[in-house]
This record gives structure tokens, sequence and C-alpha cells, in this order.
């Protein structure tokens, strides 16, 4: 275990300091697009941390939303500077996670249930940012004041500043999927995935190792959402939350390899750069050719590669010989 | 009582209607096949294009549309099991759902390469009715009475006709039916066939209330998705009842506070009711 | 062993079922290991043998439910191993399945029509469901109760005329004592002689030795997939070695 952990750590550190020489070489679109990737690559790694145990959250969309919203809310309207509005955001999803976590846990609320009541969860999310209009901006959406470059704020125009924030919480975010995959809570989450039943029979507190996961996931989630409107300088409900949010976030994960601790910002890779691509090479009249691409590609890997890009090539390689292959997605 | 309130109250019986149909649908989807189609209110967009397509550039008759419609959606609901859901079958139920959540994407990003964001009407617009004070859109009486006769008849084939009969009791037991001589995959396809009309006529009848754009599923989806949990997935007469529970909180919610508000209410309604009882309102 | 010789000779020939050198498992798992055995037609055919020796098995490989790996089956000279479950009913073999496995949720008349879904069922439907309740009085009664709310022995009643709704030429009975009361076994064997006298070709698989050796012509010993004896009823039940491990004395 101790070996294990080792080994990942040094592949994590090597891959962060290559990845923090980006910006003394490449230009500030192309650091755009590698912050976004990797803000998102966050939270979609956020969502595989539920995901990979077979609990298909659809609400994610909601979590976002709410990291999204509450700092800009807070210091637009409090002036409430966001090193405290994001924790505030943060556990605003938390709680969220656990009004909705709690009952469908208790009640043994999986699969088909579990996916279609996240999915109204996020729908309700985005309407009511919508409905609270006279604060929010409805469906137009919201810039938090801007005060220039302020670490108070958390505003950096430059965006070299940023890059190194998404980097850092991006390798976060990495540390905490490991941190879950060969932590203690691994085995037992493995179990109940298989059969929650079985689980619970032999002792697994399946209530407590579901939520847990669930808070961990939503407050990460929530997190990148705060970073994205905190870098974007604008929110927006239908970019932030809902469903198509949603979905966006379950596609990268699946597509990029849920199984894997870098499918998901594969996933986000992708999800960023095919738009780009497809905006520079066609323009924007092409503008909803993307989401038709991921619609049809969504369906195409669950059909034909259900454990994604990166699970594929670590299932080609199959270099170490040690790691076991894990199973199947369970329902 | 308050003349606008009540009138709230019809409207929400009227809602009440295509509501459970698209309830039915999904239902009969799920009881039979074992699936979720997440993206079946954007099947019934699809559905609604294509009247306003047939209507407005070729010129058909709207009822001509409507039928068209009808079997274009059934044949799109054939093509979308054949397509997305038999090959994945076999694995895990969540995939098959997030399959059909591609397709969402996919069939709502479609209609805006086709069609562009732009709200579209089909340019009709049947008269209101006046009963004393009380005003009641005539397109909503007739949604409402296409969908409670669609209900019936669905009702009459699933309880008179051997295929319905089978179609109840491939829930039951999966595994023997090929003993009863019957083809799973035939009567899947039918499923699908069916579920898709369903979809085709609640365009039909939404054609004639709302203005399509490609986000229109997102208003009938995620509510429709409440209902038939509500009701018990699979349910048919507790997605029925939970319909027009569910109506009625939107439009008296509608009428007290905004459409966005009775939304976020009836959610709540639906996370209390799921602490009462997981299982659905009827659960068995 | 007679099974064997039985396997050799040109498939199909006077028996109304063969099966021939038959192998199936589930996975990597193997139940069944080149099996053979005849069904004339009229006869009345028992497989006998303990818990998991493949009986049941046997009897999805015959209806289609699971496919062979290896051998052949041919019934009425039409070969039938690689014809999915629907298409065999149509061809006259109807299943009658371990655990009966009705619909509980549908009525009993309901279960009798899904019973009759073939073409060529439907247009005898009432005339046959007559027929099944003349049979099983007890069902006229309840045809509108669910089928999930009756006693075992009447839910055995519902199963066996569910699959005689089709107007079998063959009838399989999977275990039809299993799980029923002393008194309602012998019912249930009751009810076998009388669809044997009704002209019906049955092959019927039993743990319940003695009593299934009364009712059936010839039978089968079947031991961890493989046919152990076979020959007529009153030898079997005369074989010192049956005798000793099945009927326990």
């Amino acid at each position: 275990m101790k070996n294990e952990l080792a080994r990942r750590l040094g592949a994590l550190v090597v891959a962060t300091l290559l990845l923090a020489l980006v910006p003394l070489a490449t230009s500030d679109y192309a650091l755009h697009i590698a912050i976004q990737i990797l803000l998102w690559g966050f939270v979609y790694t956020a969502w595989s941390l539920m995901g990979k145990f077979g609990l298909v959250s659809l609400g994610h969309g909601a979590f976002l939303g709410i990291g999204a919203y509450a700092s800009p809310l807070l210091w637009n309207y409090a002036g409430l500077t966001p090193w405290l509005g994001i924790p505030i955001g943060i556990l605003a999803a938390m709680l969220l996670a656990l009004i909705i976590g709690y009952p469908c846990f208790r009640l043994r609320v999986v699969g088909h249930y579990f996916a279609l009541v996240t999915l109204a969860l996020s729908q309700v999310a985005l309407l009511t940012i919508v409905a609270a209009r006279d604060i929010t901006g409805g469906s137009l959406g919201m810039t938090p004041k801007a005060v220039g470059h302020s670490w108070y704020a958390l505003q950096f125009p430059e965006k070299p500043y940023f890059y190194a924030i998404a980097l850092a919480v991006w390798v976060f975010g990495i540390l905490i999927w490991h941190f879950v995959d060969i932590g203690k809570g691994r085995a037992a989450l493995d179990a109940i995935a298989e059969d929650e039943g079985a689980a619970a029979a032999i002792g697994v507190d399946v209530m407590r190792e579901k939520l847990r996961v669930t808070l961990a996931s939503a407050a990460l989630t929530a997190f990148g959402g705060a970073l994205l409107s905190q870098y974007f300088m604008y929110v927006n409900p239908d970019t932030l939350s809902g469903i198509g949010v949603s979905l966006q976030i379950v596609f990268a994960a699946i597509a990029g390899g849920m199984y894997s601790a870098l499918g998901p910002t594969a996933g986000g890779l992708f999800t960023i750069a095919l738009p780009e691509i497809l905006r520079v090479t066609m323009g924007t009249n092409f503008v909803g050719a993307a989401n038709t691409i991921y619609g049809a590609l969504l369906v195409i890997f669950i059909i034909f590669m259900p454990r994604g890009v990166i699970g594929l090539i670590e299932s080609r390689l199959a270099a170490a010989p040690a790691r076991k292959i894990s199973k199947e997605p369970a329902a | 009582m308050d003349i606008y309130l009540f009138e709230a109250i019809i409207n929400g019986i009227l809602l009440g209607g295509v509501l459970a149909l698209l309830a039915l649908g999904l239902n009969l989807i799920f009881g039979v096949i074992d699936v979720v189609w997440i993206c079946y209110a954007e099947l019934v967009m699809c559905g609604m294009y294509m009247i306003f397509w047939l209507h407005s550039f070729f010129g058909w008759p709207i009822l001509l549309a409507s039928f068209a419609a009808i079997l274009g959606v059934a044949g799109l609901g054939v093509l979308l099991h054949l397509l997305v859901i038999s090959p994945i079958l076999g694995s895990a139920p969540i995939n098959q759902l997030l399959a059909t959540g591609g397709m969402l994407f996919f069939l709502q990003s479609l209609a805006t390469l086709l069609f562009g964001t732009d709200f579209r009407n089909i340019g009709v617009r049947l008269p209101l009715i006046e009963l004393g004070d009380i005003f009641i859109s005539y397109s909503r009486l007739l949604a409402f009475g296409t969908a409670l006769i669609g209900a019936v008849a669905l009702y009459l084939f699933l309880s008179r006709t051997y295929l319905g009969i089978a179609m109840r009791a491939i829930a039951q037991d999966r595994e023997i039916m090929g003993l009863m001589g019957v083809d799973q995959r035939r009567v899947y396809l039918i499923t699908s066939a069916v579920g898709g009309a369903l979809a085709g006529l609640a365009a039909c009848l939404l054609v004639l209330q709302y203005d399509v754009h490609p986000f229109i599923g997102l208003s009938f989806g995620p509510i429709t998705f409440m209902i038939c949990v509500l009701g018990g997935l699979g349910n048919m007469i507790g997605g029925f009842i939970a319909a027009f529970v569910m109506s009625q909180i939107i439009a008296v919610g509608g009428y007290y506070f905004s459409i966005e508000i009775s939304y976020v209410l009836a959610f709540v309604f639906f996370i209390v009711l799921m602490f009462i009882r997981p299982q659905g309102l009827l659960a068995r | 062993m007679a099974a064997d010789q039985n396997g050799q000779r040109s498939l199909g020939e006077g028996a109304m079922l063969t099966l021939c050198n038959i192998s199936a498992g589930y996975g990597s798992f193997r139940a069944l290991f080149d099996v053979s055995l005849e069904v004339g037609a009229g006869e009345a055919i028992g497989v006998v043998g303990p818990n998991g020796a493949g009986k049941s098995t046997l009897m999805r490989v015959i209806s289609g439910m699971l496919r062979a790996s290896s051998g052949e089956l041919v019934f009425e000279g039409r070969p039938l191993t690689h014809v999915p479950a629907h298409r065999i009913v149509e061809a006259g073999i109807a299943h009658v399945p371990e655990h009966r496995r009705l619909f509980a949720r549908l009525t009993v008349e309901e279960n009798l029509r899904i019973g009759a879904f073939l073409p060529q069922a439907r247009r005898h439907y009432v005339e046959r469901s007559e027929w099944v309740y003349a049979l099983f009085p007890r069902l006229l009664e309840r045809r509108r109760q669910l089928a999930g709310t009756l006693s075992g022995g009447e839910q055995q009643m519902v199963a066996i005329g569910r699959a005689l709704m089709s107007k079998p030429k063959l009838l399989l009975m999977d275990e039809p004592s299993a799980g029923l009361a002393p008194l309602v076994v012998d019912q249930v064997f009751d009810l076998v002689r009388r669809i044997r006298e009704e002209g019906y070709t049955v092959l019927i698989v039993e743990q319940n030795l003695q009593q299934v050796l009364d009712v059936v012509d010839r039978a089968y010993l079947l031991e961890v997939g493989r046919i152990r004896l076979s020959g007529l009823s009153a030898e079997l039940k005369k074989n010192p070695a049956i005798r000793k491990a099945y009927i326990g004395l």
C-alpha cells in the first residue's frame, strides 16, 4: 500500500512539474484553454468519485451552480471576500447533497431512481437561479464586481496566476481521487456497488460510506464551480447549472474513463478542445455541432467502450501486472 | 373562491392530462424493456418540429401533419431501441440510462443546428372557451381529452389484447417469455413504437399550446421523471395519479408565486414524498 | 449403455424427440456431458436424479432457454439445436418450468392467455381454455384471481394449464412436485397421469423417484450431468442400486 502510494505520488509530481512549465512557453490563448481543461478536469474528477462506485448522479449541475453563484453573490451584495464566499458555497452544496443524499441512501434509492432524483435536482437548481432573477440576473447571468488584480477579491486578469491556481486545485483533485482509490473506504464502496444488501450484511456502514463520498464529490464540484466563476468573471445558469451541464460532466468522465485517475481530465481535454477546434475551423455558425458530437459520442462510448479512453489505454498497456483489472461498472 | 385560483386549478387538471400521457409512455417503456428513456421529452420536441415543418413549410393540413408526426416519433422510438438500447440491453441499467442521456444531448443540439434557437410556432391558435367568468383554453381542453382517450386506449390494449398482456407479463418474468412463444425482441420493438407514438401524440397536443425550440424538452422532461418516480417507475396507474398531483402543484404554485418557483415547490414535494414513500405513491 | 447406442442410430428415426450427445453449461461451468435420450410419440419418460444433476439444465436446453454447446436436438425430424425458445414452442414443445414461474400479478385467466400467445393457439383459445378448466375445475372458480394469491397446488395447475394452452405435442415438466405438501404431491402426480391419458407425450424431470416411476413408461437416471442408467420403469424400480440410493429401501 505504501509503495503503491509512493509510485502514484511520484508520477503525479513529475506531471505537475511538467505542467507548471507550460506558462513559460505558451500564449495567453493556450493558457486560457489549459485553465479550462484543468478546472473542468477537476470537476469531472469530483464526479467520478461517485460515478465509479455506481452512484450515477445527474445532479452535479446543482452543486456546480451553487459553488459558482455563492461567492459572486456574496461579493457583490455583502462585500464578502471569496476567501469566505467560496467555503460558504461549498458548505451550501454539501448541505444540499446531505438533504438529497440522506433520504436517498436511507431508503435505498439506487440506480435509475437515484439518477432521476438527481436529474430533477439539477433542473430545480437551474430554475431557482432563474427565478431569483432580481439578484442572480436570471438567465442573462451575472458578473462579480471587478477590482483588477487582487488577492482579496481572488481576481487576476493575468492568466498565469489562474493557471497556477487551476493546476494546484487539479493536483488536489487527483490526490483526493487516489486517496479514495487506495483508502479504506474503497473496499466498502466496491462492495456496496456490487450488492448493497450483502455489503450491509458483512458490516459495511452503507449509509456512512455513501454519504462520505457524496459529500466529498459535491464539495469538490462546488469548489470547481466557484473557481470557474472567479476565472471567467461571469456566471450563467445554462453553462454552470442544469441538466445540460450535468450530462456534460457525466459524458466527460465516462468518455475519458471514470475508473482511471486521469480519465476525467482526458474527458476535460476533449470537451474543451472539441468546441474550440470546431469554432476555429468552422466558425460560430456551427455552434450546436460540438454538443451534437458529444451526444453521439457519449452513446457510442457507452455502447462500445464503457471504461473510457484512458481505461482502454490502460487495459491495452496492462503494463503494471500488480494492478488488478477493476470490474465493469455496476448498477 | 378566487376566480383566478379556480382557473389555475382547472388549468392544472388540463396540464395533468398531457403529463399523464408522457408518464404513461415512459412507464410503459420502463415496465416492458426495463430502460428509462431520459430523452423522452426530446422525442416530443422532435415531434413538434415535425409538425411545424410539415405544416409551415410543406403546407400539410395540421391533422395530417399531426398524424405523420405520431408515426414519425414512433419510428424514432424504434430507431432509438435498435441503435442505442438493444446493443446494451445486457449491460448495467445505468449505462442504458446514460446512453439515452447522450441522445438527449444529441437531439437537443441537432435541433439547434437544424433550426437554430428561435422559438417557432405553427400559427394555429385555438379560441378560448368562456364559462361564466372563467376562460379555458380550447387547445388545453383538447389536449386533456385526447390524453384521456389515449390513456383509456392504452389501458384497453394492455388488458384485452394478447400483446398487451404479454407486455405486462414480461416485466414480471423476462426469462420465461420465450416458453410462452413470445419473441422478446419483437415485443420490445412494438413497445418502443407505442412509447414513441405516445410521445408523438403529446407533441401534437403541445404544439397547439407552446412554441417549439430545441430546449422545450427540459420544460417537460424533468417533471415527467419526477412524476414517474413518484408514481413508482413502471406503475402506470401511480404515474397517472402523480401526474395530476404534480400538475396541480405547478398550476396553483404558479398562481401564487412564479412558474419557476412552482417547479421548485413540486420538487420539494417530491423530495418530501421520497422520504415518506420511497417506492412511490402507490407502492406495492 | 443403452443411451449411447441410441445416439448411434440415425437421428430422429421413430422417436418424437431425440437428443444426441448434448453438452451444455453456464459460462465455464459445464452441467451436461454428452447426454443422449429419446422420447417416442405417446410415451411418458422420466429423467430422475439427485439435486444438481443437471435435470433442469436438460429441460432448458430442450425448450431453447439455454443453448447446447455441442450435440444435436431433433424434434419430429426437425433439427432444433439452435432455435430460439419461442420457435420451439411453435414446433410443439411446451415447458412447465421449475418453480412454476407464474406471472404472479396477472390473473389466472391472463396467465392462460399468455400460454396461448402463438397465433395458432389464439385461434383455439376458447375451446382450449374450456378444456383446461374442465381438467382443473378449481381454476375456473379462481380465474379472476391473481395467480400469486393461489396455493402451491393451484399454482402448479395454472403452470400446467398455461403450458397446455399452446396445444403442445410434447409437454416438458420440471419438478412438478417440488415445494409442495405430500398430499398435494399426490394430486400433482394424478394430474400427470390424467394428462398422459389425454394422449400427451410427457417428459418429466423429478427428484421424487418413487412416485415418478409409477407414472412414466421409461426413465433415465442423470448424475452429475451424465446419463448413468436407463430402462423401463418396472426394471428401474427393481434395480438394487437405485433402490439403495434413491428409494431408501
